[in-house]
Order: structure tokens, then C-alpha cells, then sequence
């Protein structure tokens, strides 16, 4: 097989970058297993539960970069109790006792502590990157270590994350020696920013290409900043919600126009409508633009705005933009491939008629060729809508639709939606992540069973009638890798109909289904390579029952395949069998 | 974890049928953020009870839950909707304080302002609820409140099942402000310390609670200065 030396071989791996390459290549042979994993410099792992640090560092001793993904996707909706796990401080612990030169970690929905950020900045010589997506357990102290310590760093990218503020000065804790800054976003941080101490560091880091204010930035600030860092490709402005005085905007507008290279805007956490004409002179060198936290600005501030934006590829916006919004970005953004519209009425309570409907979608999808990827929040939908949406995209690759309200059937005809995202279905062959909702009978899973062949992510809420649904989904979807599944009336003759096929997927969520306890047993008796935890909300009183009723249903169940075993952090409300 | 528009609900000993559901009446659109969100239970939706319950329901054509009614429901992040619900407090924080701050200001009045307002609202939100025994901790979203006789109520609905008792007995409310009953209610202010929740005005401790946690008397008597002067006015004023 090795007609090469090692080196020649590795140096060719060099070029393979994908994990899933990877992962097949160290499958061909031995002498390949060993010179890939020898080599290999990222390394993810999507469930931090699968694996542990000692038998990662065991294998991949020369990795420099870890992705290490915690907690599962429900969490996201407080469908997790707190302490439930995903906490990164024995990975970093481990990391930091061997030689690995770690240089750059990313997380999501892990628990990290000050402590971990402090070992982390201490340990690692070379550490370059920290990105942070949906964690929580941290203060700005643990920021300030990560200025103070990493000398090398270049990337700090906070997205989403619950950090509670000190307001102290973690940005004056960068040396004046830090002048390696590539990225900077802080804009999850709730407090008051040292402005001062923000501005120098920006004006010393002329590397810096992307820069996501907190609310606490006023706006001439950012005009300051935007004229000491024209070379800006990415940014995230702050708060500004009183109109500007004519001079402060002018500055602001002098400042923009010399960003040229600006691709990518973000923020308005709350914006008053008049600053937004500021950006004008730029937004036709937009490729991504996130208006989705601007609550307060109308649809027809939006619609001006983005009517300029004709290189946009990526859009997120909020439903206040209604239907002509829709209409108006169809006609403009030809590049679209990713569009998320976000509810601005979450209770859906206020009898709004601005927010989108069925209509903005289709429009959507005759207007933007290239459309790939989308998530849609709506009141109402049709099947008649799915199905043209269906025949003008056949390209998705992601198709998730949120409608509002639970079991809401098609609004004009009254019947479930199965036909519609059968449509959708059949049409996208490339299809890799669903999310499905309103009425649904088994019917929908049958079409999904039998159509998506590609899917590995599946979402479903409030939908199914009976086990046969969800069968239909674990016999058809063969390259099924995370099924997440609430309130939906699947049962034990579905969870157990093919034990074996848990260890292909990374992970199986079902919360207030109709699984009991006796399933979940007899699930686990069978599997010593999965994890079959349950959370049951009153663990008190499960504890003072004298015996354990099998029929019990179960409240949540979370299993995923792993290779070390049982999990030895659980809190004592997670039943791990 | 953080915060979320609706309170985590917990399936206590009450039958299947009357599950105790909890949701937050919180009206977001077009500024028509009434004063304080309302606490929603079952007794407020008679042919809605449990999820379960509901979906049978649906399907004989009874109402169906509404968005508001469910935990983890419409799934959006809850940094996002954190976001959202905060926009409106804001805006309901500056239609209070008058129309005179939406006219042009100078920069240091801007930043006054926005101080302000961000003050009033940081002390907003979703704090944790922890309850000595209780494994599972809760968040109880300070905003929809308007007194302390209001959070210890809602405090006493969401533990009602914890206490170990079945529905059948008649629970004695836990009485958590009046120091009579077994526990006591403590919150962890901005500075880290741990004090009893009570003795500052309303306004004042929603701008600084941070936590807060039912404790049991015995645990509490570190923090009790105001049952000890009680008992200590009691002991110096002998009958």
C-alpha cells in the first residue's frame, strides 16, 4: 500500500480537511491510521459526552485546534435543567497537563468558569483562538485572564453566551503589547463598555476584520471607531435609541463611507430608524446583513434599506418586515442562498397583520435562484404554498418552518401539511436538516422515511398520530444523526424497534412523549455503547416512591452513543440506565 | 441557563388532567406592553390542561394551546428572546419617563439617558429560583411583578408540589415573607451577599437581586437580623 514515505503521504493528507475525510482516510489501513492521526490539527467532537480528553490527547497528540459541542440543541429553549452537564473545565485541565499546543478552542452550549478560561490563558503558549457560541458560567473576570494571558491571541468571538458583567475593565486588561486582534465580538455583554480602553485597542490591532459592539457603545464611539479601523469586513453595532444630532451623524456617515471593505453587518440592538441611513453608501457591498435583534425598526426603514442591498447572500430579519418586505427582497437579492425571519411578537397575541405569511415564502423562493438554506417563524401556511415553494427550490439543504401555533392545520383548506412538506421532501434531494410543524399526521413521516435520503437532522414538535411515524423516519432516513423529537405521541414500540441503530446516529432528544421508564430499561439493558438518561422534573418525589412504576412515562430522555461509558458529572436529577 | 418567557413547570402529584400549567401572559407586539406581564395558570384556560391532555383535545376539536401556554415554545434561542422581551421594557422605560428624550440630545445627555434606561432594565429579567431539597432550580422573570406579596406567591405555586406532600392533604403555604413558616426567602444582591428579601423598598431590590434562594430557617439564621430584633424586641419588651 505505502509505495510512499510517511512524509509524502502526510503532506498529501495536508490537503484533506474535512473530518469526515479524515475520519475515512485513518479507516484505509494502519500505516494510514497512524501517519492521519499523527497529523491531524482539528479536531470536533459533536457530542462532549462521546469521548474523553485522555483518549482525544491519546489519539490526535499534535491537534491544535478542538470543537467541542456540550449540551443538546433543546437546551437552547430551556428544555434542560441547569446543571445538566457539558462542563469544559477537565477537558482544559487535561489539555493543559499534556504537550498539546492547543491554539484554538470553540464551544457550544458547554459550562465554562472563570477558572477554565484562567488555566486555558495560562497553559497554552500559542493560543490564538477562542470562540464561545451558547455557553454560560463565566464572568468578564475570566475575559480579563483570556486579555491579560494570551499573548498571541487573535480571536475572541462571544456569541449568545450568559455571562454575568462585572463591568470591570477586561478590555483594559489587553496589553499595549496586543496588537494581533483579527476578531473581536462582545456584543452578548450586558454591562457598560470602557469605551476609552476599546478605542485603543482597535487602533492599535490594524489586523482587525471583525468587530461586534455591545448595546453599551454610544455612536460616536462608533463613528471613532469605524475611522480608526476602515478595514473592517465585519461589524456589529451597538444600541443607538435616540436620533442622532446632525453633527454626530455626519461624522458617523463620514466614517462608513470609507469602509470599503465591508461585508457583513450585525447588531442594532436598539436602533433608531434615522441612524440607519448612515449605512447607505455601503450597502451594496453587503454579502450578510442581521437586523434580527432591531425590534423597533418598522418594515419600511427595513425595505429601504435592503432595497440597496443587492449582493446580499445571507439575510436575517425580523417578521415586521410582513410579506411586501418579503416581496421587495425577492426582487432585489438575487445572490440570497440563506434567509432566517424571526418572530417580533413571540406569543403570537397581537392580531398582527405585518408579520409574514405564507405568501413572503413563496414569493422567497420564486425571486432568490440560489436559495439554500432557511428558517421561517409564520402564523399560518398552506400546502398549496409548500408545494410551489417545492417546485421553484429544489435546492435546500436546510429547510426549517416554525409555524406558531401548535397542530395549526393549512388555514385555507383546513388539512394537515402533510402534502406540503412531502413536497418539499421529494423535490430536495440534498436535503440535510428538516424542522416540521403545524398539523401532521404519520403521513408527513412516511414522505420524509421515504424521500429524504440525505436528512441528518430532523426537528419535530406536536406532530404524529402514531409509532408508525416515527418508524418511518428510523427505518428510511439512513443517514439520520440527530433526531429531536417533542410532544409528539411516540412510544416504546418506536423507540425499541431497532436498538442498534442509536449507535449510527450521534443522538436521540424525546421530551413528553409517550416513552416510559420500562422502555427507556429495557432500551438500555441491550446498548452498552449508548447513554440513556432520563429527567424527570420532580426527582423529590421519585425518590420517596417505594416502587418504581415501569409505566411511568418518561418526562425526557436524551440518549447518544459514546465510547467511554457512563458520565460520572450527572446531576441528581438526570437517571442515567 | 438562561432566562425564558415562560416558567418551567414541573409535574407535581396533581392528576394528569389539572397538571398546573404556567405561563407568562406577556404581550409583545406594537407597543402594547401593558404594565407588568401576568401570571397565566390553568384556572385561566379551562379547556386547556396538561400537553397531553391537549393534543386529544385538539383532535376533538377543543381549543388548541396556545404558543404562550408552552414550555420551550415557539423555539427561539433564549438569548433572542431575551433580547426581544427586553426591547419592549425599554421602550415601555421610555415612554414613562416622556416624550422629551426622543428629541435630538448631546452626546453626554445620550449617554445619560442610555444609562439610564439600561440600569432600569438590567435590574429586569429572569433570576434563578433555587429551593433548599429541591434538586431542580427554576427562573421567575422579575419583571412581571409588582410587589413582594406577588413574587412569594408565585414562588409558593411554582414549589407547591416540592414539599413532599400529596394533593389530597391541604398544603400550608409556605408564608415565605412573614417568617412563620419553615423557610425563608433569601436573594444574592449585585455585591455577592446573600440578604433577606423584604427589607428594602421593591424597586430597589429588582434592581439588585441577582439569585434567589428558599432557605430553611435553621440554615437562614446567619442572615436573620430582622427575626432576631424581632424576638430580641419580644425578649425587651417583657409582657
Amino acid at each position: 500500500m505505502n509505495y510512499f514515505p510517511d512524509e509524502v503521504i502526510e503532506h498529501v493528507f495536508d490537503f484533506v480537511v474535512s473530518h469526515k475525510d479524515r475520519n475515512s482516510i485513518s479507516l484505509v489501513c494502519k500505516s494510514w491510521y497512524k501517519i492521519e492521526r499523527c497529523s491531524r490539527k482539528e479536531v470536533f467532537i459533536g457530542n462532549c459526552y462521546a469521548i474523553n480528553p485522555e483518549r482525544l490527547i491519546g489519539r490526535f497528540p499534535c491537534l491544535k485546534s478542538l470543537t467541542l459541542k456540550g449540551k443538546p440543541h433543546f437546551a437552547d429553549f430551556n428544555l434542560v435543567p441547569h446543571e445538566w452537564g457539558g462542563f469544559v473545565l477537565p477537558w482544559i485541565e487535561a489539555l493543559a497537563r499534556s504537550r498539546v499546543g492547543l491554539e484554538e478552542l470553540r464551544l457550544k452550549r458547554m459550562v465554562v468558569t472563570d477558572e477554565s478560561l484562567e488555566l486555558l490563558s495560562r497553559s497554552f503558549a500559542n493560543f490564538k483562538s477562542l470562540v464561545l457560541v451558547s455557553c454560560e458560567g463565566f464572568t468578564t473576570d475570566g475575559l480579563a485572564s483570556i486579555a491579560a494571558n494570551c499573548r498571541q491571541l487573535r480571536e475572541l468571538d462571544l456569541q449568545e453566551n450568559e455571562i454575568d458583567d462585572h463591568r470591570g475593565q477586561w478590555l483594559n486588561c489587553f496589553p499595549d503589547s496586543c496588537t494581533t486582534l483579527t476578531s473581536l465580538n462582545f456584543a452578548c455583554l450586558k454591562g457598560e463598555t470602557n469605551v476609552a480602553a476599546l478605542e485603543r485597542l482597535v487602533a492599535r490591532s490594524p489586523n482587525l476584520k471583525s468587530l461586534k459592539l455591545n448595546r453599551a457603545v454610544p455612536l460616536d464611539a462608533l463613528a471613532r471607531l469605524m475611522s480608526c479601523a476602515p478595514q473592517l469586513v465585519d461589524l456589529g453595532v451597538g444600541s443607538y435609541e435616540n436620533e442622532p444630532d446632525p453633527e454626530s451623524f455626519a461624522k458617523l456617515m463620514t466614517a462608513i463611507e470609507k469602509c470599503i471593505s465591508l461585508r457583513s453587518l450585525s447588531g442594532f440592538l436598539e436602533v433608531a430608524p434615522l441612524c440607519l441611513p448612515a449605512f447607505y453608501p455601503i450597502c451594496q457591498n453587503l454579502i450578510s446583513l442581521n437586523l434580527s435583534y432591531a425590534a423597533e425598526i418598522q418594515g419600511n426603514h427595513l425595505i429601504k434599506l435592503i432595497q440597496l442591498c443587492k449582493r446580499l447572500q445571507r439575510l436575517w430579519i425580523l417578521d415586521s418586515i410582513g410579506d411586501k418586505g418579503l416581496v421587495v427582497v425577492a426582487d432585489t437579492c438575487k445572490e440570497l442562498q440563506e434567509l432566517r425571519v424571526f418572530p417580533s411578537d413571540v406569543h403570537g397575541e397581537e392580531d398582527n397583520n405585518a408579520a409574514v405569511t405564507e405568501v413572503g415564502l413563496v414569493a422567497i423562493s420564486a425571486g432568490c435562484p440560489k436559495l439554500h438554506s432557511i428558517l421561517y417563524f409564520c402564523k399560518q401556511m398552506t400546502n398549496a404554498a409548500l408545494i410551489a415553494v417545492a417546485k421553484n427550490c429544489p435546492n435546500f439543504i436546510r429547510f426549517r418552518l416554525c409555524i406558531l401555533e401548535p397542530h395549526k392545520p393549512d388555514h385555507i383548506t383546513s388539512q394537515s401539511l402533510d402534502e406540503g412538506f412531502g413536497a418539499i421532501v421529494q423535490a430536495c434531494k440534498g436535503l440535510r436538516r428538516l424542522s416540521v410543524s403545524g398539523l401532521l399526521t404519520d403521513q408527513v413521516f412516511l414522505y420524509i422515511g421515504m424521500y429524504a435520503e440525505q436528512l441528518e437532522m430532523l426537528s419535530i414538535a406536536f406532530a404524529g398520530d402514531t409509532d408508525k411515524g416515527m418508524l418511518y423516519v428510523l427505518n428510511g432516513c439512513k443517514k439520520m444523526r440527530k433526531l429531536e423529537i417533542r410532544d409528539s405521541p411516540f412510544g416504546n414500540a418506536a423507540l425499541l424497534a431497532d436498538v442498534g441503530r442509536y449507535e449510527t446516529m450521534r443522538s436521540l432528544w424525546m421530551s413528553s412523549c409517550e416513552v416510559t421508564l420500562g422502555g427507556c430499561k429495557r432500551l438500555a439493558q441491550n446498548s452498552p455503547r449508548l447513554n440513556v438518561e432520563i429527567i424527570n422534573e420532580n426527582e423529590n418525589n421519585r425518590m420517596e416512591q417505594n416502587e418504581e412504576d415501569e409505566r411511568e412515562k418518561v418526562d425526557k430522555l436524551y440518549l447518544y452513543r459514546t465510547v467511554v461509558g457512563t458520565r460520572k458529572d450527572a446531576p441528581p436529577y438526570v437517571r442515567i440506565l | 441557563m438562561r432566562g425564558v418567557s415562560e416558567l418551567e413547570v414541573g409535574k407535581s402529584n396533581l392528576p394528569a388532567e389539572s397538571e398546573l400549567e404556567l405561563g407568562l401572559g406577556l404581550s409583545l407586539g406594537g407597543g402594547a406592553w401593558k404594565e407588568r406581564g401576568r401570571i397565566l395558570t390553568a384556572k385561566d384556560f379551562p379547556s386547556v390542561g396538561s400537553k397531553r391532555s391537549a393534543e386529544s383535545s385538539s383532535h376533538q376539536g377543543a381549543s388548541p394551546p396556545r404558543s404562550s401556554q408552552v414550555v420551550g415554545w415557539p423555539p427561539i434561542g433564549l438569548h433572542r428572546m431575551n433580547s426581544l422581551v427586553n426591547n419592549q421594557a425599554m421602550k415601555a422605560a421610555r415612554a414613562e419617563e416622556g416624550d422629551g428624550e426622543k428629541k435630538v440630545v448631546k452626546n453626554d445627555e445620550l449617554k445619560d439617558v442610555s444609562m439610564k434606561v439600561n440600569a432600569k432594565v438590567q435590574g429586569l429579567g429572569f433570576v434563578k429560583v433555587n429551593m433548599d431539597g429541591v434538586g431542580i432550580g427554576r427562573k421567575v422573570d422579575m419583571r412581571a411583578h409588582s410587589s413582594y406579596e406577588n413574587l412569594a406567591q408565585t414562588l409558593e405555586e411554582m414549589f407547591f408540589g416540592m414539599t413532599g406532600t400529596t394533593c389530597r392533604e391541604k398544603v400550608k403555604p409556605l408564608r415565605l415573607l412573614d417568617g412563620s413558616s419553615d423557610f425563608v426567602l433569601t436573594y444574592e444582591d449585585k455585591e455577592g451577599d446573600w440578604m433577606l428579601v423584604g427589607d428594602v423598598p421593591w424597586r430597589m431590590f429588582i434592581n439588585s437581586v441577582k439569585r434567589l434562594r428558599i432557605m430553611g430557617t435553621s440554615e437562614a439564621s446567619g442572615l436573620a437580623p430582622r427575626r432576631q430584633e424581632q424576638k430580641d424586641r419580644q425578649r425587651n419588651n417583657p409582657v
